[in-house]
């Protein structure tokens, strides 16, 4: 042990340029986050910026008036809610039980692969082909006319592959030894799938399905076909204005009317309309974490 | 003292906490070079926090605080000037799975040896070297040597684990940390690495966490007992087994408790 021994485990120029390089890699990604966040917050602070003048808990509630140049957005707000809670009352049950049918019973062969792969297919599909099968099974076949119905199955078959591939990762995330553990004292599947499967993958779930509700409350595609309409009177601030045989109006088809159709709107209601929008999805996901961190502090794995 | 070889790892009041919970209290104890010292001592005791101490992998959590002193080969490794990259070379880690990276054999014995090397300063000639005396040396050679493209992740266990070791030696390491090496192995597989252990000390510094007693006898030279982050007992194996001399160390090794 001589002195030189105190020189151990110290910098050689080689750790030295590697430490430059992991410096230049970490200011790197660093600088790719920062190009993803900048453009959406100055996005958003453009939006709420230009919206200011509207923006008020009235421009919600209110009703639009004269030829929809001033007032507010009750109609399409209230009818975006009815087409999201319709749609999603469909396709989560149907899409959340066929991924535990496909994952938990369904035999690993060549069918189900092809399903899987159909599946997977299905969510890439461009949504004006979903507003076309919309409008032809729905509308004309199933006779259901141009109506909150129509529109609300279109925007449910549209989420309803996502919703079957993100249940289906969920699950198989719980641990196989989990299943084996429930199987080895004797449950059947079933009672394995609600003892352990699903309170294990819940979280993961609600996360899939919730991130759907702002898919259905952004597409105008598939409603404009189907169910959504230019104009509708409604009472200020009425909760059930609609039927459901009827047409509604949507956010996402009223900031498109607002801005392409109608000449001297005020100039701040369109980005209104598109702060209101912004906000009710993020409000919807915000409620989702909160739910998936309250689960997930539940889960003790 | 002259017969005892130098320690090569040295700790002096080391007392470390996890958030609020104190892990190792004062813990004070030097390991001497060239030989197998095996910590037991019941789950939770610390004796595989103390084992990751001695390449500051602990660190690697937030809430981890550390205070005292760790010599190693006579440095101090929380020293300013020491880097963690040369620090980890020097000492090499096995963990109870083996994990070997899921790529070749050849690769993963040579693996850290493109970490810490230009490129240009490697030659295949070099790599080919280092693997077949790395691999002779942890004895998978006459194994595995038309074997070198298979997948790491297709051996047997045991092979694996080997492969592990094999994968620190081209970086030269002094000291091997081992962190209950033989619990996913079986009979077989225990005495192939236990042999092995045998070939590699007295140039290598070896480590061992283990909760097999009858192993902890059989394979170390030196036997550290810990309980509730405490060092009780440290003495040759010998004479831990024989004659401990803490009653606590006696119960423990009799097997009442554990």
């Amino acid at each position: 042990m001589s002195d030189g021994t105190n020189q151990r485990f110290t910098e050689t120029p080689l750790v030295r340029r590697k430490q430059r390089e992991e410096r230049f890699a970490q200011w790197l990604f660093f600088a790719m986050s920062a190009a993803m966040i900048v453009p959406l917050l100055l996005i958003v602070g453009y939006l709420v910026q230009r919206a200011w003048p509207s923006l008020s808990l009235g421009f919600i509630i209110d009703v639009p008036v004269r030829g929809m140049k001033e007032g507010g957005i009750w109609p399409a707000f209230i009818g975006t809610i009815y087409l999201v809670v319709l749609s999603l009352a469909v396709s989560a049950p149907i899409g959340i039980l066929a991924a535990v049918y496909l994952n938990e019973y369904a035999r690993d062969n060549w069918f189900n692969r092809l399903i899987n792969l159909a599946v997977i297919n299905l969510a890439g599909v461009p949504s004006i082909v979903h507003a076309l099968f919309g409008l032809g099974a729905f509308v004309y076949a199933a006779r259901f006319g141009y109506s909150i119905l129509s529109a609300s199955l279109t925007l449910a078959i549209m989420t309803l592959p996502v919703i079957i591939a993100s249940t289906r990762e969920a699950l198989a995330s719980v641990p196989r030894s989990f299943r084996e553990a429930c199987w080895n004292v004797g449950a059947t599947r079933w009672q394995t799938i609600k003892a352990v499967v699903l309170p294990n993958s819940i979280s993961g779930i609600l996360t899939g399905v919730i991130l759907q509700v702002s898919r259905a409350a952004g597409e105008t595609a598939p409603i404009m076909f189907t169910g959504a309409v230019f104009f509708k009177a409604v009472q200020k601030g009425d909760l059930f204005p609609y039927n459901f045989n009827e047409q509604c109006m949507a956010l996402s088809m009223h900031l498109y009317t607002l801005s392409t159709q109608v000449p001297g709107v005020k100039e701040s209601i369109p980005f209104a309309t598109a702060v209101v929008l912004l906000g009710l999805v993020l409000a919807v996901n915000a409620a989702a974490i909160t739910l998936r961190v309250w689960l997930r502090n539940r889960k003790k794995w | 003292m002259s017969d005892t070889p130098q320690p090569s790892i040295t700790t002096r009041s080391l007392n470390l906490w996890y958030a609020k919970f104190q892990a190792l209290i004062d813990v004070s104890a030097d390991i001497k070079h060239g030989l197998i010292t095996s910590l037991i001592g019941p789950s939770g005791c610390g004796k595989t926090t103390l084992l990751r101490c001695f390449n500051r992998v602990n660190e690697r959590y937030g809430y981890v605080t550390t205070t005292g002193e760790i010599k190693l080969l006579g440095k101090n490794i929380y020293d300013p000037d020491v880097s963690l990259v040369e620090l980890r070379k020097t000492v090499g880690m096995v963990f109870q799975r083996p994990n070997p990276l899921p790529i070749s054999v050849y690769e993963n014995v040579v693996f850290g040896l493109r970490i810490h090397h230009e490129r240009s300063q490697l030659t295949r000639a070099m790599l080919d070297e280092a693997v077949e005396k790395a691999l002779t040396e942890v004895g998978l050679w006459d194994d595995l040597k038309d074997r070198l493209n298979a997948r790491a992740t297709s051996l047997q266990l045991e092979q694996q684990q080997k492969l592990c070791i094999a994968r620190l030696l081209p970086l030269k390491p002094e000291i091997i940390l081992m962190d209950e090496p033989c619990s996913a192995l079986d009979v077989e597989g225990t005495r192939g690495i236990e042999e092995l252990m045998f070939a590699l000390k007295g140039r290598y510094t070896l480590v061992v966490v283990t909760h097999n007693m009858s192993q902890a006898r059989r394979a170390s030279d030196e036997c550290i007992f810990m309980l509730l982050g405490r060092i009780i007992e440290h003495s040759r194996t010998e004479d831990l087994f024989l004659t401990p001399k803490h009653p606590k160390t006696a119960e423990y090794i009799e097997g009442r408790y554990g």
